[in-house]
């Protein structure tokens, strides 16, 4: 297919509570690439960085800082900020320099420092930002997760049990990830002891916000042939669309969604649309999918990935994972990384993290966490304000 | 309780008194609502409206979902001290084709809603300031 690139490498820093400068974890995550593909950086011609909100200045200019930091060099760069989908667009503009043939081999990087405690919007009376709305009304992200989570219990039958059977899933793989935050593996009583936060999830239902860094390098299959690597993954397909009106789930962090009282207009799922561009981009369909990496804000929103990305029919996916189908070493394993629940959001840095996920994966190289004969992988996440992608990566 | 006077905790946001409603707009052209009101522009891609009505939304609603606040939610938030959790209804308009987050009243905790019931608009306090008691949205099962 003429629209695919390569990856050639992939590098990351582990995630954690570090303390330190996110430009550091972005540094240390494209070295690793770097030395994974054997691509000199002077060959590196586009810097493609995600943005970080959290640390002034030089976040809003990621791309130039990773390039800065790692040597200027003369190489064009880019900064892209699209919430949890950063890491996505970033990619994707890396993809369109080499597919309009501007460059052979770019820098995919994104990474964060997240402050302590809870994230707080700014202070005063601004009832115009929704955000200050929703906190002054008492409503927080658990929220919108909870919400989510009692409707699945209510219309399929979904069971906190089942809640629970996601984070031990997912602590298990976690536990084989070298670069995971948390590598503890608990049992479903361990959930069930945590704290209720927003009635149905539990604390450890819910994900926590960590530092970290994630790189790919990219090239054209062309280059990737030359330097003896034409076998590496490929990129098959990113999805970034927006959400189609009337957005009939209310998302955080608004207060209301759309209205679709309008003649025409129907109330869509902004989840279940991310992924439909990516098969047909990639000319495959969900029965080709060997795993898959969602993003878990909670235990139960990954159900509702694995629905939204078809895996199974709307309201299956419970089954799915009561029959250890969704476990490394069953049919369709789901976050194989271990997921957010064991890396905690690094909000420019995780989309690009799920790629490494299944780069390896698909190489073979994921170690105990391999799942056997992977061929194609996706990725599934959403952010704020109409931000989300689906990323397709084949063998 | 308190004697001080009832204020708005958001002003504009809904009518005061008996039976409130949130108050929001609606499009002259293509009849979208919004809530938070929108009287700028309209965000139905197929309606390129200028014009907006203010209107009172329904009164009530069905339960599209709901949650509660186990944790003292972060500022603006004004926690009551000791912290009193509180649950958090999603409501479906019929008429607006639209859902409304908000807390449910005080006294309501989530083993007493099931998705599917009938909730209706009430005014209760959110806070109290030294001058005044602010009020919001809430909702509430309608009895029977």
């Amino acid at each position: 297919m003429s629209n695919e690139i390569a990856i050639l490498g992939a590098g990351m820093h582990p995630w954690g509570k570090w303390g330190h400068s996110f430009v550091q974890y972005g540094v240390a995550a494209a070295r690793e690439a770097l030395a994974d593909a054997g691509v000199p950086w002077r060959d590196v011609r586009f810097v493609s960085g995600g943005a970080t909100m959290r640390c002034g200045y030089p976040g809003y200019v990621a791309g130039a800082t990773f390039a800065q930091a790692l040597g200027w060099q003369g190489a064009e760069v880019n900064t892209s900020y699209a919430a949890c989908a950063s890491g996505s667009q970033a990619l994707a503009a890396a993809r369109n320099k080499i597919l309009a043939g501007e460059c052979e081999v770019a820098l995919v990087v994104g990474a964060d420092t997240t402050p302590k405690g809870f994230l707080a919007p700014a202070g005063g009376y601004r009832p115009e930002d929704p955000d200050w709305v929703r906190f002054y009304l008492g409503i927080t992200n658990p929220t919108y997760f909870a919400l989510y989570a009692r409707r699945r219990m209510d219309l399929y039958g979904d069971t906190q049990e089942d809640f629970a059977a996601v984070k031990v899933k997912n602590a298990l793989a976690g536990s084989k990830n070298p670069r995971a935050r948390y590598r503890k593996c608990f049992t479903p009583e361990d959930v069930a002891a945590s704290a209720m936060v927003a009635d149905p999830l539990r604390l450890m239902d819910i994900c926590a916000t960590s530092d970290g860094g994630a790189a790919l390098i990219v090239s054209s299959v062309d280059y990737a042939r030359r330097i003896g690597k034409g076998d590496a993954p490929r990129v098959a397909a990113i999805s970034t669309v927006t959400p189609t009106f009337a957005s009939g789930v209310v998302e955080m962090p608004d207060i209301a969604t759309d209205s679709a009282a309008a003649a025409g207009i129907d109330a869509h799922s902004y989840r279940a649309s991310l992924p439909v561009k990516a098969y047909e981009e990639a000319g495959i369909g969900p029965e080709d999918v060997s795993l898959a990496e969602v993003y878990d804000l909670s235990t139960a929103l990954e159900l509702d990935w694995i629905e939204d990305l078809q895996l199974v029919p709307r309201g299956e996916a419970a089954q799915l994972l009561r029959r250890g189908d969704t476990a490394i070493g069953g049919r369709i394993p789901v976050n194989t990384s271990g997921g957010l629940a064991c890396f905690g959001e690094a909000v420019p840095a995780q989309a690009i993290a799920q790629i490494c996920e299944l780069t390896w994966q698909l190489r073979g190289q994921a170690g105990e966490r391999q799942v056997e004969g992977a061929k194609v992988g996706i990725t599934a996440n959403q952010g704020l304000f109409g931000h989300g992608s689906s990323v397709i990566v084949k063998a | 309780m308190s004697d001080k006077p009832l204020a708005p905790a958001i002003e504009g946001w809904h009518t005061m008194g008996e039976q409130p409603r949130l108050i929001g707009t609606q499009c002259s052209d293509c009849g979208t609502y919004f809530f938070p009101k929108q009287s700028d522009y309209c965000k139905n891609p197929d309606c390129d409206s200028t014009e907006f009505e203010e209107v009172q939304l329904s009164r009530t609603g069905q339960l599209w979902s709901y949650t509660n606040a186990g944790y003292k939610p972060p500022t603006p938030f004004v926690a009551a001290d000791p912290f009193e959790p509180f649950a958090i209804a999603a409501v479906q308009l019929e008429r607006e084709q639209m859902t409304v987050l908000g807390q449910v009243v005080g006294g309501v905790g989530v083993e007493q809603l099931k998705i599917g019931m009938t909730m209706e608009l009430v005014l209760e306090a959110l806070h109290e300031t030294d001058d005044d008691v602010k009020v919001t949205w809430k909702w509430q099962p309608v009895a029977g």
